[in-house]
């Protein structure tokens, strides 16, 4: 069904001795994508990466790269640029020759290795850093070392796992913006795992949300973000209030919910409910509005019990019959007070049902 | 911990005094100008040096001990690293623990019972009296220290280093000669060091296995205390111990250098 996938998970599934880490996975990946796993600890995106790097084999189930199964094929044939987690560059090399290693094994010329080389490290602005040891590199350096030499051979195929932990906020971005920007030059394909969300938003077409070795949801950022269909999506990607409640009436394409406290909402939802069901609705901080009187179809009577100063934003903590919500308060409006009566509103297609 | 410091300094000094004094009380007798092995030293020459250098039997020995010792350090330190790699990783097999059991006999079977029993199968294969027989005799012994050696170097090193190597589009081979050799190579060293070292003075395997052609320095020693007592032995053994202090002094430097790198 997938069959057009440049890069295709059928079905895998990765257990060390008893513990499954990687749970009957389906993944298909598009020529010239780029997407990120995000996930806890422990997840399985590692193993992902490996199993597709060819450093651990499927426990079951098959991977296909261009239409053709990569299970028999060694690390070494499959030309793919790895950036490992803990970075994995040779100590006993200097910096320029880590990076002309690749081109090494690939029979390059001397002359054409040389520049490459010096391309490769200007590119992750490590130009006067040729002859220093790893061992001589600050973390973010030698990452970007790492990085350099993935790249350097231009692999159709790049994997990178969290290749920008170590960077401070300036350099992280700068080099984000160099990866997309080198992703869309060279039309690579880049598997990408990440601890970081915002990351994850920005760069990629797509994010693959891991859980318990299992993809719990798979999308553009936008979907992600705006749509996440489980609870632990909507958790784990930005902040999110959980109304929980039961379904009252059901009709085009609108559930009216009954949450806990009494109050009614009005949710916009597509999918079919039966009245009595119990349902959980997502709402994201910020698209609530708090005001001295309502204006939304869903309005909660709620009291200011906290507000704290966030830079850009105050987080507003409102008390609701339903529990706390979480409201993020643009700095325009007048600022809520602690103790404040308020009405908090939002409107049923900024809300929705997550399992 | 930190009680005691007095007692630990004196019996830290007791040890050292114990070990070194052996060493303390040859070491002078090799410059002296006397022809027996006792003190006092009436006065000081190197008259014994020049003997060592010239005697032919010294002389002889001196270079069989280099070849046997060169031979031996090259044949222990290639098999000794090719068993320490196909061991790597597998402690959990019940197999390779008995292989690795087998390559670590030789330092606690005892050179005698080793000796006799090469003595009788080196004469099954014309082994007997030739340096081949006494390289292979000292191999035997010298391999363990090789093992323990690269097989600590190789725990040490991160395998992910040869994955990636690997994903870069090394194949095995090369991985091993770029990534794995290079990062084992202070324990290569230092085995081999070892090799050389348990040649030099291996004497009882020599005495089974070696004939009169070879004669290494410490099988000549051991024959010449019993025949005449002279002062050579003396600078015989101020030679092996400057050999060993220059030859640690090389090692440390290898791994100091390595450390920074
Ligand atoms: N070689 C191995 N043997 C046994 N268990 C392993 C092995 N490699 C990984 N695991 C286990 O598999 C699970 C998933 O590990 P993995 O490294 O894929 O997680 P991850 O999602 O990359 O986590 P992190 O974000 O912390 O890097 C963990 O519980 C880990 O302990
Ligand atoms: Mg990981």
């Amino acid at each position: 069904m997938m069959g057009n996938a440049f890069i295709h998970f059928d079905n895998v599934s990765k257990a060390f001795g008893v513990m499954t880490v990687v749970d009957n996975l389906e993944l298909a990946i598009q020529q010239g994508e780029f997407v990120s796993m995000l996930g806890p600890s422990g997840s399985g995106k590692t193993t992902l990466l490996m199993m597709l790097a060819g450093f651990e084999a499927p426990s079951s189930g098959s991977i296909s790269v261009k239409g053709k199964r990569v299970d028999a094929l060694p690390p070494y044939k499959r030309n793919m640029g790895v950036v490992f987690q803990n970075y994995a560059l040779f100590p006993h090399m200097t910096v320029a020759e880590n990076v002309a290693f690749p081109l090494k094994m690939r029979g390059v010329s001397r002359s054409e290795t040389a520049e490459r080389v010096g391309k490769a490290l200007d590119m992750v602005q490590l130009g006067q850093f040729h002859e220093r040891r790893p061992s001589q590199l600050s973390g973010g350096q030698q990452q970007r070392v790492a990085l350099a030499r993935a790249l350097v051979f231009e692999p159709e195929v790049v994997l990178m796992d969290e290749p920008l932990g170590a960077l401070d906020k300036k350099l992280r971005e700068q080099m984000q913006m160099d990866i997309r920007d080198i992703h869309h030059r060279l039309g690579l394909t880049i598997v990408f795992v990440t601890h970081d969300q915002a990351e994850a938003l920005t760069m990629s077409d797509r994010i693959a949300i891991f859980n318990h070795g299992k993809i719990e949801q798979i999308g553009k950022p936008s979907e992600i973000y705006d749509r996440p269909t489980t609870q632990f999506v909507a958790e784990f990607i930005g902040e999110t209030n959980l109304l929980s409640g039961r379904v009252t009436a059901c009709r085009n394409g609108l559930l009216d919910v009954a949450v806990e406290g009494g109050q009614q909402i009005k949710v916009a939802s597509t999918a079919k409910f039966e009245p009595g069901e119990h349902v959980k609705v997502s709402v994201r901080p910020e698209r609530i509005e708090l005001a001295p009187a309502g204006g939304s179809a869903n309005e909660l009577s709620v009291r200011v019990s906290d507000v704290v100063y966030r830079g850009d934003h105050l987080q507003v903590i409102a008390a609701a019959a339903s529990g706390p919500l979480v409201v993020k308060s643009t700095r325009k409006a007048s600022a809520p007070r602690i103790g404040d009566e308020a009405v908090a509103s939002f409107s049923p297609e900024q809300c929705w049902i997550v399992a | 911990m930190k009680a005691l410091p007095l007692s630990k300094a004196v019996f830290g000094s007791a040890v050292v005094v114990f070990l070194m004094a052996p060493l303390f009380a040859i070491l002078p007798l090799a410059f002296t100008d006397s022809v027996f092995l006792n003190y006092p030293i009436p006065s000081f020459s190197l008259r014994w040096f020049d003997e060592l250098f010239t005697a032919d039997a010294w002389r002889r020995s001196i270079i069989n001990s280099l070849i046997i010792g060169a031979g031996t350090t090259v044949l222990a330190t290639v098999l000794g690293t090719v068993a320490s790699l196909g061991l790597r990783g597998r402690s959990v097999s019940l197999l390779f623990g008995f292989f690795r059991t087998v390559f670590l006999l030789p330092m606690v079977v005892p050179a005698v019972v080793l000796g006799v029993g090469m003595q009788l199968m080196f004469a099954q294969y014309g082994l007997a009296n030739t340096y081949l027989g006494v390289i292979v005799a000292h191999t035997v012994i010298a391999i363990p220290f090789v093992v323990v050696n690269v097989t600590a170097a190789l725990q040490g090193i991160d395998h992910r280093l040869e994955n990636a190597a690997a994903s870069l589009g090394a194949p095995p081979i090369v991985v091993l000669r770029r990534v794995t050799l290079p990062l084992a190579m202070p324990g290569i060293i230092s085995g081999a060091v070892f090799a050389f070292a348990t040649s030099l003075d291996e004497v009882v395997l020599t005495l089974f296995v070696a004939g009169p052609n070879q004669r290494t320095v410490a099988r000549q020693m051991f024959s010449t205390i019993r025949e005449n007592i002279s002062p050579a032995i003396a600078a015989a053994a101020f030679l092996f111990i400057a050999g060993t202090v220059v030859i640690a002094a090389l090692v440390y430097l290898v791994r100091r250098r390595n450390q920074i790198a």
